[in-house]
């Protein structure tokens, strides 16, 4: 695995070219550059609607030096299930271009409404089958395609223009879909969070999953500087706010002998040896102007309290779940 | 062999041996995949079987499995492919040549499992080829011509073959069926379209040899040329169906046509229609006949692309003209043939008098006594030399 | 800027023939990224932030920025370890 260093992957090209129009400083295009960087060979990508899909594939251009298919918003896993399907038999048959690679690896991408929401039949269809594909999940927690409307991503508070902070609604009164905890208990034999602001721990845990054979989760935390209001510079610090608050912690999960085993990554495993080093939660709301309305015109201490205590208990139950 | 027709396309399909088949079970097409699971659990076929969550899925997965290159088949009825249509245009748009079986079934709501058209006929401007069978038989023979028109170079569209569910699908018939080698042979290898892509000249398919983008956003820049570009390609096909079914008959013996005029030569009343209906009528035809009633009838069996010229060819001087068929278009003058026909002669300068009929919605029966009034009026209107605008029913309780 | 294809010169099933690289979003920001070289330890964490792919890495190990392809979000200079690129304000 040496040419899992950050040196060597500099060298690897990019199979996500420049010339995208996504917003300055995306942060689906620094995951997605790293998660191409970690494929290992011939690969297929297939990709919801949305900003990622949009901005990359206007015609007549292409940021695409991959095949890429792109079909409807809620289909990519039966995409790639057709993909992955097609690959098998053409190998079987020994016929077509397809046949002549000794493994051709199936990627989709899909955002949080592609996902937890409008995909989410597809998806759990896709894992419950088996194919063989590695399904990347680019979470910023909305719509933002359409102009940043709430999804089943969108976290408790959270201010979208569809759960907008009023005078009497402080934004999205509902939780977050606790997709993750949906997908592992598919019993699929991969899953990890990723999180741009550690790019080679991005790296190695997309490759593991693309080598490991059947259905493979990967779900990405994705700051978004429109949609979460914060200046674009600061979207891989908010991106890391996010594992240092334990909002969203980094971990990966293998099913060995039919039970999920949990492990933290160690930027998360370190907060879990060192608890005084785990964040308040305040940190990162207070950095994005989603969640202004927490703080202005006055402190609202109840909700803020609130939350703090609801990522406090996601946290511990993870701790438990990885043995701590 | 005796088959019902659903068991004649799972035999067809089996012959065909595509790479992907992703398929879920509705009434009345469950046979199908039933069968062809069968075939796949027993070794009979190496088809990769994709067993989805949902006709969206089933059709989608078709699109990725096609887009790679492989063969792909589908099928589905009523409710199924009402949840597949956002991919049905996008399958046409991509140009991916996938067969689907539509075993016609009356669309929810109210829920009814029988058969009438209000489905595939909805999806008539889909893009897709739509080819409607009378019989087991043709059911056999067209999901075998299915692929050759679909993958023509010159087509390269998907292609619905569409038959009555329950008439046609669960009812045994004897069908002559050709061996696996004429299958293969005339079937061939898949061909694919040259495209030139970003990184140069190659195949409309996804290889990583040389990678290209499908399915881009198509804006105002470019969609409309596009758009089309597949208009023409679904006018091609006409050509590419009659070519493909004559060589086809040279195998099989049977050729169907785009569109069959029987009795016609010197028929003063006839009926236009689609499916099964087209065999009772055929037997009502030669009832009257007997009687001296100068009776013919045209069964439109291609749909899309609509066979204008060859449907004028059949009509040729006959006067009044009912038109039948099992779909209501809510709202408009009649139904979807009705209005096709309609405007297609409308630049004809022997304008015969043409009267709507909507029948057998839900499956409602649509006896021979039913039909035989059915011509008994159009006789009454063509002597009275009258019109009729309204929208007739047959076997409503009115 | 070149005439946009007609129907004829189109190849069916709308598949884009020119690369993103000939789209040049170098324009888009108001600001873009020096590298001061000397300050620089080849650490290469701008080349992995870099939304854009916009930042190489060169033969010695230094990176350098394709003017061609930056938006100037400055995820680049918010991030080097050793606040060694500086925003500068385009003219």
């Amino acid at each position: 695995m040496s040419e899992l260093s950050l040196k060597e992957l500099a060298k690897k090209p990019d199979l996500l070219c420049p010339g995208a129009r996504l917003c300055a400083g995306c942060d689906e295009a620094i995951i997605v550059r790293l998660v191409l960087k970690a494929t290992r060979g011939p690969t297929i990508v297939t990709n919801a609607t949305g900003c990622l899909e949009v901005a990359t594939s206007s015609f007549p251009y292409t940021a695409w030096d991959v095949p890429w298919i792109h079909s409807a918003f809620e289909n990519t896993a039966a995409t790639a299930s057709g993909i992955e399907a097609a690959i098998k038999a053409m190998k079987k048959r020994k016929e077509g271009p397809l046949s002549t690679f000794e493994k051709i690896d199936v990627l989709a991408f899909a955002g949080d409404g592609g996902t937890y929401d409008i995909g989410f039949q597809a998806l759990s269809g896709a894992i419950e089958r088996g194919h063989d594909f590695t399904y990347v999940l680019l979470d910023n927690e909305a719509y933002m395609n359409t102009g940043i409307q709430r999804s089943g991503a969108t976290p408790f508070t959270a201010s979208t223009t569809t759960s907008p902070a009023g005078k009497v609604i402080s934004g999205k009164m509902e939780t977050k879909k606790p997709i993750d905890e949906i997908i592992i208990a598919h019993g699929l034999p991969y899953f990890a969070t990723l999180n741009a602001a550690w790019p080679l721990d991005v790296v190695k845990k997309t490759r593991k999953s693309i080598e490991i054979e059947g259905p493979t989760f990967l779900h990405a935390i994705v700051p978004c500087s429109r949609g979460w209001r914060y200046p674009a510079e600061k979207t891989i610090e908010i991106s890391r706010l996010a594992v240092q608050t334990c909002v969203f912690p980094l971990y990966e999960v293998n099913y060995q002998n039919g039970r999920p085993i949990y492990k933290l990554s160690s930027p998360s495993l370190s907060i879990a040896k060192r608890p005084e080093s785990k964040r308040p939660i305040e940190d990162y709301l207070k950095s994005q102007g989603r969640f202004n309305h927490l703080f202005r015109p006055e402190k609202n201490v109840k909700l803020l309290e609130q939350i703090q205590e609801s990522v406090n208990l996601k946290w511990e139950i993870l701790l438990d779940k990885c043995g701590f | 062999m005796g088959l019902n027709g659903d068991e004649a396309v799972a035999y067809a399909i089996k012959q065909v041996n595509p790479d992907v088949v992703a398929a879920y079970p509705i009434t009345p097409q469950t046979i199908i995949v039933e069968k062809f699971s069968e075939y796949v659990a027993n070794g009979l076929v190496d088809s990769e079987f994709v067993a989805v969550e949902s006709e969206h899925s089933a059709l989608s997965a078709c699109v990725g499995a096609s887009a790679s290159g492989a063969r792909a088949y589908t099928a589905t009825a009523a409710n199924g492919l009402a949840l597949m249509w956002e991919i049905l245009y996008i399958a046409s748009g991509m140009r991916q040549p996938i067969v689907m079986s539509v075993v016609n079934r009356a669309l929810s709501g109210p829920l009814n499992i029988h058969n009438d058209h209000s489905d595939s006929m909805g999806a008539r401007d889909s893009g897709w080829i739509q080819i409607y069978c009378e019989n087991s038989q043709e059911v056999y023979d067209s999901h075998i011509i299915a692929w050759r028109i679909a993958e023509d170079l010159n087509v390269q569209l998907p292609i619905m073959v569409c038959f009555d569910g329950f008439t046609i699908s669960h009812t045994m018939e004897n069908v002559y069926t050709l061996n696996d080698d004429i299958i293969k042979a005339f079937i061939g290898k898949r061909t694919f379209p040259k495209v030139s892509g970003h990184l140069g000249e190659t195949e409309l398919r996804l290889n990583p040899s040389c990678p290209i983008t499908m399915g881009a956003m198509d804006l105002q820049d470019y969609y409309f040329e596009h758009k089309v570009q597949q208009h023409e390609a679904l006018q091609m096909a006409l050509k590419v169906i009659t070519s493909t079914e004559n060589e086809f008959s040279k195998y099989s013996g049977r050729n169907y046509g785009l569109v069959q005029g029987y009795k016609m030569e010197d028929a003063e009343v006839a009926l236009i229609g689609i499916g099964s209906a087209m065999g009772t009528s055929k037997y009502v035809v030669n009832q009257l006949r007997t009687q001296g009633i100068k009776a013919g009838l045209i069964k439109i069996r291609t749909y899309r692309p609509f066979p204008k010229e060859a449907l004028i060819e059949a009509i040729g001087d006959c006067s009044t003209i009912g038109i039948i068929e099992k779909t209501l278009s809510f709202g408009t003058t009649g139904g979807p043939l009705y209005q096709d026909i309609k405007s297609a002669l409308y630049d004809y300068n022997k304008k015969p008098t043409i009267v709507g009929f909507v029948h057998g919605l839900g499956g409602r029966d649509t006896s021979p006594e039913n039909l035989i009034q059915t011509y008994q009026k159009l006789i009454k209107i063509k002597d009275k030399n009258e019109r009729i605008s309204t929208l007739q029913y047959i076997g409503l309780r009115e | 800027m070149n005439q946009p294809k007609k129907k004829s010169e189109l190849d069916l099933g709308a598949i884009p023939f020119k690369s993103s690289k000939e789209y040049k979003t170098g324009d888009w920001g108001v600001a873009h990224p020096k590298i001061d070289h000397s300050k620089c330890t080849k650490c290469t964490l701008c080349h992995f932030f870099c939304p854009e792919g916009a930042i190489k890495v060169r033969e010695d190990g230094y990176t350098e920025v394709d003017y061609n392809y930056c938006k100037g979000c400055g995820i680049c200079a918010s991030e080097c370890p050793v606040k060694c690129i500086e925003m500068i304000m385009k003219k």
